[in-house]
């Protein structure tokens, strides 16, 4: 029972730590339809990025990952423009802007290795290591810390899209297109954005990454699976939704990894994206 | 007529490969053309999917792995002759590629990329537990010192592989010939529009992803021997999928021939590179390179090339 009760404890942390990583994903692969794939890879620079701040400074991991979302967001702005005009304006986005995200993350990922090698890296902080009890249920705040920064993130992203003019524009160009350039706004700035916000969401998501334990290079291929997983699963681009999928998955993963051994966890998030896309592929709060 | 020629020519190049087993003394040639003829083949089946139907698969490594694995679980079982493996290897890879294409090819495009890419992980993660085959630790494979008349095994396979890789050709162009290879095109084209013209669409969405899974499975079987020692890491490697997708892209991957051109030519630099720089360099050359094809000649070489040869003809 103590097992279970942990494993759901857990699997809701890891969860709330999966939303973040998930909610760039979800802006720019269920807004804006860009099928961002090397978004993990962002996400694992962004932990890099934490990690040498933190040894140089020794900052706050999360405050690292705030300062440096503006330079991300910059960084993501870019990215879309040259997306833009190489593919979206031709109308070639379907292959060769896939294959254009999927030579990104390439990219990164070798860059990283050169610069850093495979070995883990890790970031000190005073609440890494100490774990809070409460009963039965073992509450570390390693994982702890990343779910409640993971959540204001969410809540900060949602009243973002909700309650601004800038944010309801977002929403608006997932929509229509057409509609929103009749309104006299341009859809090009509008998604130059929203794909920067996406990317500055991964500076965050990344030193989350990197509090909750030892990073390398490749592990944005994990995350692949499990961001894809979440945004599908969650009805693309619904950020609630995105939440609920990123809190199943965590919830799911953890016991697979408690009651079956922990190498199989990498396959649930893809067993559950190919069953969400051969069963229901607008998701559990798809719309259409 | 062009038939005949191609399949003189495909003869001429196998007789001119068993040739260079008898006077070439170097075993350094036999490893790099191994390696060069497994990612042309790698690329040549990639194209028949993603070239002719637009459809990217992102998992070739899993179907690679699929062929690999069948190589060892197989030869630990009961070792049966290559023929064996090789059809067995072709006709799991083939369904693994049915059901991935059955699965998602009825939704938009970026599904069917992304189930790929998951499928592959999932077979990843099979792999490293499963015991039989080495799990996660990896497993030794013994290989006879010769075989037939070669006198060295790595002769054997490297014309084993130039065999493979000129059926993976002459099928591929045999698709693009037919009928189903103008299906196809009027998929990449416009799908709505070509189910509207009667195409069955998804009956050869799923043809050309049995071909591609089958093919690549086929291009893993001799992998294990090629390097005695397999473990998961090394068959699904990650490279292998970016040089399925990398070299029809710089090629061109509007015509069957457009990933032998990007084979050859990047699997030639890449053999050169990692001997004198380093294998990481190599492989971030790949991406950059695929990365500036993309976005600048997004047709690739030959199609860069005929572009020019229609201008000046247009001219002349």
């Amino acid at each position: 029972m103590d097992l279970f009760l942990n494993a759901i404890v857990s699997g809701l942390l890891l969860g709330g730590f999966y939303a973040a990583v998930s909610l760039g994903l979800s802006i720019s692969f269920g807004q804006l339809d860009i099928v961002n794939i090397a978004h993990p890879a962002f996400v694992i620079t962004g932990s890099y990025v934490t990690y040498m701040v933190n040894r140089a400074l020794g900052l706050d991991p999360v405050l690292i990952g705030l300062v440096f979302s503006p330079l991300f967001f910059v960084v993501g702005a870019a990215v879309y423009y040259v997306y833009y005009v190489s593919f979206e304006k031709t109308g070639q986005e379907a292959l060769s802007g896939l294959v254009f995200f999927f030579g990104l993350m390439f990219i990164i990922e070798i860059s990283l290795i050169m610069v850093y090698g495979v070995d883990y890296r890790l970031v000190a902080a005073p609440y890494i290591g100490v774990t809070w009890r409460l009963g039965a249920v073992d509450l570390p705040l390693r994982m702890f810390v990343p779910f409640v920064t993971a959540l204001i993130m969410t809540l900060a992203i949602h009243l973002f899209l909700a309650r601004t003019f800038a944010g309801r524009a977002v929403l608006a160009v997932a929509q229509d297109r057409l509609a929103l350039r009749l309104m006299g706004a341009d859809p090009v700035k509008v998604k130059q954005l929203a794909f920067g916000l996406s990317i500055a969401t991964a500076a965050v998501a990344g030193s989350l990454l990197i509090i909750i334990g030892p990073v390398e290079p490749s592990v944005d291929r994990l995350y692949i699976g499990r961001v894809f997983a979440i945004v599908v699963l969650g009805g693309m681009g619904s950020i609630g939704g995105t939440l609920v999928a990123a809190l199943i998955l965590g919830v799911a993963e953890t016991f697979v990894a408690t009651f079956y051994g922990p190498s199989w966890a990498p396959a649930v998030s893809f067993g559950i994206l190919l069953v969400t896309l051969a069963v229901r592929p607008q998701g559990i709060f798809g719309r259409y | 007529m062009r038939s005949l020629v191609f399949w003189s020519v495909s003869a001429l190049i196998f007789a001119l490969g068993l040739v260079a087993t008898k006077l070439l003394a170097n075993e350094f040639f036999f490893f790099a053309g191994y390696a060069i003829l497994q990612a042309t083949i790698m690329a040549v089946a990639w194209n028949i999917l993603g070239g002719f139907t637009g459809y990217v698969n992102f998992g070739s490594a899993g179907f690679f792995a699929v062929g690999v694995y069948t190589s060892v679980a197989l030869n630990k079982a009961f070792d049966p002759p290559l023929i064996v493996m090789l059809l067995a290897a072709a006709l799991i890879g083939g369904l693994i590629g049915l059901a991935t294409g059955y699965l998602t090819l009825r939704l938009r495009g970026v599904y069917f990329a992304i189930a790929t890419l998951a499928m592959a992980i999932v077979l990843e993660t099979v792999a490293n537990n499963w015991a039989y085959v080495g799990g996660a630790t990896g497993a030794y494979i013994l290989t006879p010192k010769t075989v037939l008349f070669f006198d060295d095994y790595i002769e054997f396979l490297f014309a084993l592989m130039l065999l493979l890789s000129l059926g993976a050709v002459a099928i591929a162009r045999q698709l693009q010939l037919s009928r189903i290879g103008q299906g196809l095109s009027a998929i990449r084209d416009d799908e709505i529009a070509a189910e509207c013209m009667g195409v069955p669409t998804l009956r050869l969405k799923l043809v050309s992803t049995t071909i591609m899974g089958a093919l690549m499975a086929l291009a893993g079987v001799p992998y294990p021997f090629f390097v005695t020692y397999v473990d998961p890491l090394s068959a699904f490697d990650l490279t292998i999928a970016v040089n399925a997708i990398a070299m029809p892209m710089i090629g061109g991957t509007a015509l069957w021939f457009g990933p032998v051109v990007g084979a050859l030519l990047l699997g030639s630099v890449q053999q050169i590179v990692t001997v004198t720089v380093s294998s990481a360099v190599n492989v971030l050359i790949v991406g950059v390179l695929l990365v500036i094809f993309i976005v600048v000649a997004p047709q690739g070489i030959v199609g860069l090339i005929r572009d020019q040869w229609r201008k000046r003809r247009a001219h002349g």
